[in-house]
């Protein structure tokens, strides 16, 4: 029984619980509506179904968040993602080339490729960071310069064009299976668990957490907040990077105009769906990765349900506006009788209330 | 002669914008002298009217503290539904564009609500208004719908002359609108109440301003002035679709601050917006005129020039504050 | 004179919150013409009446009389309409807007919706000018010292006619001779039948300007005391509430330490200076020793710290620490070195306040080690132990968020983080502000037994009689530029203040 209520009040406390229940409740809708979402299936000694190709399609925006964490963490923030995703598939459908008839060779090898790829991707992100750190710019306006900017380069890349990259080692990046699961979900995989390390096994995840609550203070005790803040920036655009790899793997093509396209606005969304604030501070990064899978299996849901693909944004906004506003306490407060009628309804429900009905009243009296 | 140096560094970001434009403008003339003539400047104008008078409502936003990532999408939605109105439902066109502006001041009153009474931030609540903004336009329409009404072509087409050139109707809007913003917000108490809540929110709500109403305000207006950019947008394609003016926001933001207006809010000019829109319309026309450059460039000249500004504007303004 | 009828009087004002009951049966009244101070440790109570008087706040139980007439304020701005204004500690003004129109936003005088500004400015004029004030009303509000501020904040509260006017904490951030100014206001709107709620914590202020005084502990009322009748110790004792430990305990301390005084110079500064902060000096800092900074608030003091610690670098000069000449000024070069500062200002450059007393106390220590080795936790956790008993802080445990802690356990927060580095040099800039007169004396006491460890502290505190406690030595400083030094005997008030001033001849 004790061990219940403990579960009960940390569950209460977590902040991971506000996206995990909507991430069910997606889960749910679909049960209900469409069982066959969750069959697994195995083709060719590989898993398929709707539940994989969430997680294979939603790689690329698991990889942006984990990186837009870290920033919206210390405060700042990153709108130049997507466009430093399309140069990242831009550069290395060029390097590659196509041949003279789409034939299925390089023209630079592959793990150079990667290589180049990854490098401007990082070097992009660096640039914000020097922008934010070393000439002090705000975030928002320093990454607006790239998000800018970074279109153009890599419509610059492509001259417009869309190349087709026909070489396919390539495509494996975003096409490829491991072990019968898609190799992107290792790569995510394996993101998250060097974020991890670097955040909690150092102590670099408190120091994020102390610049982005106060950097004066931070700056007091000692912690380079200008290296720290120039390492989150660049290790954002080292995550576009491999997300503009797998993007472009997956369509096999570059699309300057078209790739990463509102992923920096996802993105964002995932963090703030995973509870890390955007004031900064306190972060959360498997938070930030149930936020994107919330979204991705909310746009899966969506198509597997029929609805036409141009009411998808709306149906997006509005379902992150729910969460949004279950998050926001203010709402809940005010909506307690309601919200309140209907979690009483099962002893669930209830013990929630109670649990995450916060004092208040913070410190009393001064 | 204290006051006067006083004054230059407070305005200097405001200058440097006038002069930056004046400087860009005389340059190209020389390179050129196709360039130097009244019609191309009056095109300029013409061309970029929809990013002013946008402009002019981020401009109090921006003052406020706030921001608004929803303006190009509701642009695109009033041209949209401006488009489905007047063609498929065969509604009156002033009855159209009314019902426009009344749906782009109901869109702003809704995000400024959400913004003060949910306390949701800002930048969230509009990057939703945009994503709900744009979705609504391909539920409309997944397609182009054309307006071929002749109210609507005849406003398209009209031309006011003026000496040698001639410019268009959408100029003389943006101008009734700017006088307009600046006597709001330097002579009512509503504007300064915006600047107000810029400075310090927190004091102003103690000094007993009327802070949630005004925020609500701001972005009401910041609405219609979206869905009223909308409308000349609608004269200038003569069409709707859910992609239009994509992206452009950043632009709407970027006149704004190089038009002297602080992101962290409580200092901004009007004036300088507008010297802000005619910088960024003038890229596109230098890099055409130019010829070998590809169009591609613009995008990364426009950012290299933003980042200029706003290096100036830290310089200047960060000898105040130890960080 | 005051008159007897009170004008404002609150009766039995009851204010709990969850878990705390912030007030309880306090009764205040206030009389016109009168300066009626208001004491008491953080804590007491002192801010919650005053919200409540305010309307931030809503009482549980109590009534509050405005000239005999039942008042109860929605919101601070029903407040101000009903006759009661309030000046905070932080102006509470907005920094970009003109003097004019700080005085006047949101009462402007307009003729058809437009402003009038040439009557704003010059009605601002004639309100600044009843406090004997004479500045260029259309400059921003920013532009001008925190005290100028204060006035303006003072003027826009009696223009919207005042009838109480309430000064939270209004000298902390003020110099002596602004101090004077503002009291002389005070002084003058006594005369005109204002009543004046003036919340402090420094003694010598409250004996100076206040006819009576109201002391608040533990959300109770201590007792309401006519101020020529209230000796000073007593006056203590009741905001304390114990015997206090004599003060002079510490001033003999102090005395029986300085036998412990080594020769070994552990900084050494030689024209040490930087443009527009602080004009070059020497400084020779001896471990085991107490090194006092007395001055006036911008005589350069905190600049001075700020140099040795590697927050500015130098223009000029040299700086050695253990006897290594210093060449990259940055704070982990310092903490390196064995520095440790505890800035001025708390909240603003000392506490994160989102994170917990264990990370704010490892903090300095983690980060002199590098972020790649990491402190374990459970290591961590020893240490915030040892430092929440060593220090007597009093939180439920260490992983309390911070913000919930008062003013003094959060000083105490902070020493614990520099003394988890183990320094052999510690600045402490101004750690006894605004903290209650018990922890007060404990962080003085502190300061005398870690110079006897050995350490080798600089002491910074507004208050003279502290800095005198405490020091072995006294630097004084005076508009930016250190002026003399003192030691040992030298070391009183007479000397200090007379140095200050500038009548001081070496």
């Amino acid at each position: 029984m004790n061990l219940l209520k403990e579960l009960r009040e940390r569950a209460g406390n977590s902040k991971l619980t506000w996206p995990l229940v909507a991430l069910l409740t997606i889960m749910l809708f679909n049960l209900f509506y469409r069982p066959e979402f969750f069959s697994i299936e195995v083709k060719e000694g590989h898993l398929f179904g709707s539940l994989i190709d969430i997680l294979n399609r939603g790689a690329p925006l698991m990889l942006l968040s984990l990186g837009m964490t870290l920033v919206i963490a210390t405060g700042g923030i990153d709108l130049s993602v997507g466009p430093v995703v399309a140069i990242a598939g831009a550069t290395a459908a060029y390097l590659i080339g196509h041949g003279t008839h789409g034939q299925d060779i390089t023209n630079t090898p592959l793990p150079l490729v990667i290589l180049a790829a990854l490098l401007i991707a990082t070097a992009g992100g660096l640039w914000n960071g020097l922008l934010v750190s070393r000439v002090g710019l705000q975030p928002i306006i320093a990454t607006l310069i790239l998000m800018t900017a970074g279109r153009g380069i890599a419509q610059l890349i492509t001259e417009g064009q869309i190349l087709t990259v026909y070489y396919s080692p390539y495509h494996y990046i975003g096409l490829g299976h491991l072990l019968a699961l898609p190799f992107t979900v290792f790569v995510v995989a394996a993101v998250f668990l060097l974020f991890w390390f670097l955040t909690r096994r150092t102590a670099l995840g408190l120091f994020i957490e102390s610049i982005g609550v106060n950097d004066s203070a931070s700056f007091y005790s000692g912690i380079s907040e200008k290296n720290v803040k120039l390492l989150v920036y660049t290790l954002s655009g080292f995550c576009a990077g491999i997300a503009g790899l797998i993007v472009s793997s997956e369509i096999k093509s570059a699309d300057a105009n078209n790739a990463g396209l509102w992923f920096e606005l996802d993105a964002i969304l995932a963090v703030v769906l995973g509870g890390t604030s955007l004031d900064g501070g306190r972060f959360s990064l498997a938070g930030s990765i149930l936020g994107a899978l919330i979204i991705q299996s909310l746009t899966t849901t969506i198509y597997s349900v029929g609805v036409p693909p141009e009411v998808i944004m709306v149906v997006k906004a509005m379902v992150i506006m729910a969460v949004i506003l279950l998050q926001s306490k203010r709402f809940r407060q005010a909506f307690k009788p309601i919200i309140g009628a209907f979690l009483s309804l099962t002893r669930r429900g209830r013990s929630l209330l109670r649990t995450t009905r916060l004092p208040s009243g913070e410190s009393a009296s001064e | 002669m204290i006051e006067k140096l006083r004054f230059f560094r407070k305005y200097l970001p405001l200058i440097a914008t006038i002069g930056l434009f004046i400087l860009m403008f005389a340059l190209t003339s020389v390179a050129f002298p196709a360039f130097f003539s009244l019609q191309v400047f009056f095109n300029l104008l013409n061309d970029n009217m929809f990013v002013l008078i946008s402009a002019i409502g981020m401009t109090f936003v921006i003052i406020s503290g706030g921001i608004d990532l929803s303006v190009a999408s509701v642009i695109a939605l009033t041209a949209m539904v401006s488009a489905w109105l007047v063609e498929w439902l065969n509604v009156d066109p002033f009855l159209t564009m009314g019902l426009v502006l009344l749906m782009g001041t109901v869109l702003g009153a809704g995000m400024g609500s959400l913004i003060q009474y949910l306390k949701i931030p800002p930048f969230v609540a509009t990057l939703v208004g945009m994503f709900m903004a744009r979705g609504l336009c391909f539920v409309i329409s997944t397609e182009y719908i054309v307006i071929e009404h002749p109210i609507y072509r005849a406003i398209a087409n009209y031309r006011i002359y003026l000496g040698d050139g001639f410019i268009k109707p959408d100029v003389v809007i943006a101008f009734v609108a700017l006088p307009i913003a600046i006597f709001l917000l330097h002579y009512t108490r509503f504007g300064r109440t915006v600047y107000a809540i810029g400075g310090d929110e927190q004091s102003a709500l103690l000094m007993g301003l009327p802070v949630g109403r005004t925020k609500i305000l701001i972005y009401t207006l910041n609405g219609f002035c979206s869905a009223l950019a909308g409308v000349a947008y609608s004269f200038y394609k003569l069409s709707g679709h859910g992609l239009y003016a994509y992206g452009r926001e950043l632009e709407v933001i970027a006149s704004v601050v190089m038009g002297g207006t602080l992101l962290t809010g409580g200092v901004g000019y009007v004036l300088g917006t507008l010297f802000g829109v005619l910088i960024q319309g003038t890229i596109p026309v230098i890099i055409m005129f130019q010829g070998t450059l590809s169009s591609w460039w613009t995008k990364i000249v426009v950012g290299l020039i933003t980042l200029f500004f706003i290096v100036m504007q830290r310089a200047l303004g960060a000898t105040n504050s130890r960080r | 004179m005051a008159e007897s009828a009170p004008l404002l009087r609150m009766k039995k004002i009851t204010k709990t919150f969850p878990g705390v009951t912030a007030l309880s049966d306090v009764d205040f009244d206030l009389r016109r013409g009168e300066v009626h101070a208001l004491m008491g440790e953080n804590g007491a109570g002192k801010s919650t009446l005053i919200k409540v008087l305010t309307g931030v706040e809503r009482q549980d139980m109590g009534r509050i009389e405005l000239e005999g007439k039942p008042v109860l304020a929605k919101n601070p701005h029903h407040a101000q309409e009903l006759g009661i204004s309030t000046v905070y500690q932080e102006i509470n003004l907005c920094p970009n807007l003109s003097v004019a129109e700080n005085i006047f936003i949101g009462r402007e005088p307009s003729r058809f919706g437009a402003i009038k500004w040439r009557m704003v400015n010059a009605r601002a004029e004639q309100a600044l000018d009843r406090l004997d004030v004479r500045v260029d009303v259309t400059q921003s509000l920013g532009s001008y010292s925190v005290a100028i501020q204060q006035m303006v904040a003072i003027a826009r509260a009696l223009d919207i006619s005042a009838r109480v006017l309430v000064l939270d904490e209004p000298t902390s951030s003020l110099a002596a001779n602004e101090v004077e100014k503002l009291f002389q206001v005070m002084r003058k709107l006594k005369e005109e039948g204002l009543g004046i709620v003036f919340i402090t914590h420094f003694l010598d202020q409250t004996y100076e300007i206040s006819d009576r005084i109201t002391v608040l502990r533990h959300g109770e009322l201590v007792g309401c005391y006519e101020t020529a009748l209230l000796p000073r110790l007593e006056l203590v004792s009741k905001i304390v509430g114990k015997e206090l430990d004599n003060l002079d305990d510490v001033s003999q301390l102090r005395n029986s330490s300085a036998k412990h005084v080594s020769t070994e110079t552990l900084v050494q500064a030689r024209g040490l200076g930087r443009k527009g902060s602080v004009k070059p000096f020497d400084l020779d800092l001896n471990a085991g020793e107490v090194l006092g900074f007395a001055g006036l608030l911008g005589s350069g003091r905190t600049e001075a710290t700020r140099l040795l610690f590697g927050i500015d670098s130098p223009d000029s000069g040299t700086l050695m620490i253990d006897g290594e000449e210093v060449r990259r000024f940055s704070p982990l070069q310092f903490i390196r070195r064995g520095v440790g500062l505890c800035p001025e200002d708390r909240n603003a450059d000392g506490l994160v306040d989102d994170l917990t007393v264990r990370e704010n106390i490892v903090l300095a220590l983690q980060s002199s080690r590098g972020w790649l080795r990491h402190i374990p936790r459970r290591q961590q956790y020893e240490i915030a132990d040892k430092y929440i008993e060593a220090l007597d802080i009093a939180t439920p445990s260490a992983d309390q968020t911070v913000k919930n802690l008062s003013g003094g356990n959060k000083q105490k927060v902070i020493l614990a983080r520099w003394l988890a580095t183990d320094p052999r040099i510690l600045i402490l800039d101004e750690p006894t502000r605004g903290i209650d007169i018990g922890t007060k004396t404990e962080i003085q006491k502190l300061v005398i037994s870690l110079a006897e460890e050995g350490k080798a502290i600089v002491f910074i505190s507004s208050e003279l009689d502290e800095v005198i406690r405490c020091s072995h030595r006294v630097k004084v400083l005076r508009e930016r530029e250190v002026v003399t030094e003192l030691v040992g005997d030298e070391v009183e008030e007479g000397r200090i203040m007379r140095a200050i001033a500038g009548g001081w001849e070496q």
